[in-house]
């Protein structure tokens, strides 16, 4: 008998495995296909504090071994996620899920991370650091140590749950990034979120994204992951959800042995809806495969020696 | 909604660019009209939604136009191809308010989906009219397939090569309908929601889509009631819903 559990930011996971925000919407979705109480637990769709539309379609994309989206947030806001989602999630999942909060300044981060922060659902708070500063030019916050230091900061004063940044992986050094969170009180880090990409149609001549570049997701970026995972890992003390084009449970386990204490699965769901229950039911017998008994063991394993 | 694996049975050109694709598998999971399948194919990452032209015994029929990467590999595969396909998925057409004479009207690819709704209404005793929009003679499809039902097709194309020369939707000006169910083209379906009279109308939208199930929000449409995506809440809305 093989232990998939581990612990993250004190709240133990029966498994590792987390649907990525923005590939799970709430998961009512996917628990008409089954039962979610197989996965670790699932990231909610990224929340922002007033109604979105999003981007103009097309924002989505095939790519090779991979997804490029241009989604733009698209959400109902804050409130109507609390009122109408939140209610939802225990009738789906035992389990706390993880919040996924976006803002175009400091200050909506920090009034979206409060109303999370009193749901007895959410066990994490994701902040998603990749939204533009409307009041900094557009910038991305997460693409300078002090835009993800400045948010971090000013949320974590404002909140008591597990605070989890997610960062983008389109920057120089994100170390110095995942650096300048841990020194701000994160209690943890996610990456990566998607790569910055292009595809042009060649009977339009036209980028096929409706604001020309997106996101890159999917195995093209497993690699990726797994890298910036590792860095980090070195650079920082505090638990990392390592995710990237993760499809098997394989994937996951190599994922863990980078330095993720749990493993986000993303373009994956959109694929095959049964993808993270795949993945997270699989878990065993690939541990076993590799004579892995308790999975805690191996976060960070490839760096020893 | 299901998921399954079916198994080419046969793969026939209809019109130039436009194979019908008959598939062996689970059907049960297609539960009406108008709704969609979700087909991965080999060699592309996402899969690619299309109409349900016909799920009886056990097997699908799937219209496919060949107009990208996805749609060319697809268009090709041999008998006895397997291909893993989400079915069920979309609400599909509601047929409780077609009333005595439905109007169907398909444009282009846009016409074999209507087929099932065709037999459907029939079956309960309605009297569906079928219009068909295409560019030319050379490019419509179904025809016979809709005479086989006893309901002969009204034909409009654009260069007058077969029936009446112009657009479909100049048949929502000459016939007495009770309801309109439209199926192809954005420009079309939004002048059917302008100009039909009939406060009956289900248009059947296409849309890019990432999964097709609803978790992704990439078809997502604006609507009166606020955002609405095209593979969950769709692809069939009513008329004055869509903001176009």
């Amino acid at each position: 008998m093989v232990d998939t559990s581990v612990v993250l930011c004190g709240e133990t996971l029966a498994n590792p495995i987390i649907p990525a925000s923005g590939t799970f919407g709430y998961g009512r979705e996917f628990a008409r296909f089954y039962d979610l109480n197989c996965l670790g637990s699932f990231a909610l769709k990224g929340t922002t504090e007033a109604a979105r539309f999003g981007n103009p379609t097309p924002r989505i994309a095939d790519a090779p071994c991979g997804v490029l989206n241009s989604v733009g947030l698209q959400s109902p806001g804050v409130d109507a996620v609390i009122a109408e989602e939140l209610p939802n999630i225990p009738r789906i999942f035992a389990g706390k899920v993880m919040a996924n909060i976006c803002g175009f300044s400091v200050g909506e981060y920090v009034r979206v991370a409060e109303k999370f922060d009193a749901c007895p659902q959410i066990g994490w708070l994701e902040v998603n650091v990749s939204c533009p500063n409307v009041h900094g030019g557009g910038m991305g916050f997460g693409t300078t140590p002090q835009g993800a230091a400045e948010v971090t900061r000013a949320v974590r004063r404002a909140v008591k749950k597990p605070l989890i940044v997610k960062l983008t992986p389109n920057v120089t050094d994100i170390c110095e990034i995942a650096r300048a969170c841990e020194a701000e009180g994160a209690d943890g880090l996610s990456l990566i979120n998607t790569v910055l990409a292009m595809r042009i149609d060649l009977n339009s001549r036209r980028p096929v994204l409706g604001t020309g570049t997106g996101g890159l997701s999917g195995p093209a970026v497993f690699p990726l992951a797994v890298r910036m995972v590792w860095q980090v890992y070195e650079a920082v003390g505090i638990p990392i959800v390592g995710m990237g084009g993760v499809r098997s449970a394989a994937d996951a386990l190599e994922l863990m042995l980078a330095g993720a204490t749990a493993v986000g699965v993303g373009a994956a769901n959109l694929v095959d809806p049964y993808a993270a229950r795949d993945i997270a039911l699989g878990l065993p017998s690939e541990m076993e495969k590799y004579n892995i008994t308790d999975l805690k063991s191996i976060i960070g394993g490839a760096h020893n020696g | 909604m299901n998921k399954g694996i079916f198994t080419v049975i046969s793969n026939e050109q209809l019109i130039p660019g436009v194979h019908r694709l008959r598939l062996r598998g689970d059907t049960s999971g297609v539960t009406a009209p108008g709704q969609f399948a979700d087909v991965l194919i080999p060699g592309c990452f996402l899969r690619r939604p299309f109409s349900v032209c016909g799920a009886e015994d056990g097997v699908l029929t799937l219209c496919v136009r060949n107009s990208g990467r996805g749609t060319a590999l697809l268009t090709a595969s041999a008998p006895g191809t397997e291909l893993d396909i989400l079915t069920g998925l979309g609400n599909g057409f509601d047929l409780a308010d077609a009333g005595e004479r439905p109007l169907l009207l398909g444009g282009g690819t846009g016409f074999p989906p209507l087929h099932p709704l065709c037999a459907a209404l029939l079956a309960l005793g309605a009297h569906p009219m079928a219009v068909l929009g295409c560019p030319s003679a050379g490019s419509a499809p179904y025809l016979d397939e809709f005479r086989a039902l006893g309901v002969e097709p009204l034909v409009y194309t654009l260069d007058g090569s077969l029936g009446e020369t112009g657009l479909p939707t100049q048949a929502l000006h000459s016939l007495d309908y009770t309801s309109v169910y439209a199926c192809g083209p954005l420009p079309m379906l939004s002048a059917i929601d302008r100009e039909s009279e009939s406060p009956h109308v289900q248009l059947s939208l296409e849309a890019r889509m990432g999964c097709g199930f609803g978790a992704c929000m990439g078809c997502t449409v604006q609507t009166i009631s606020g955002p609405r995506r095209v593979c969950k809440d769709g692809p069939v809305f009513r008329k004055g819903e869509i903001i176009w």
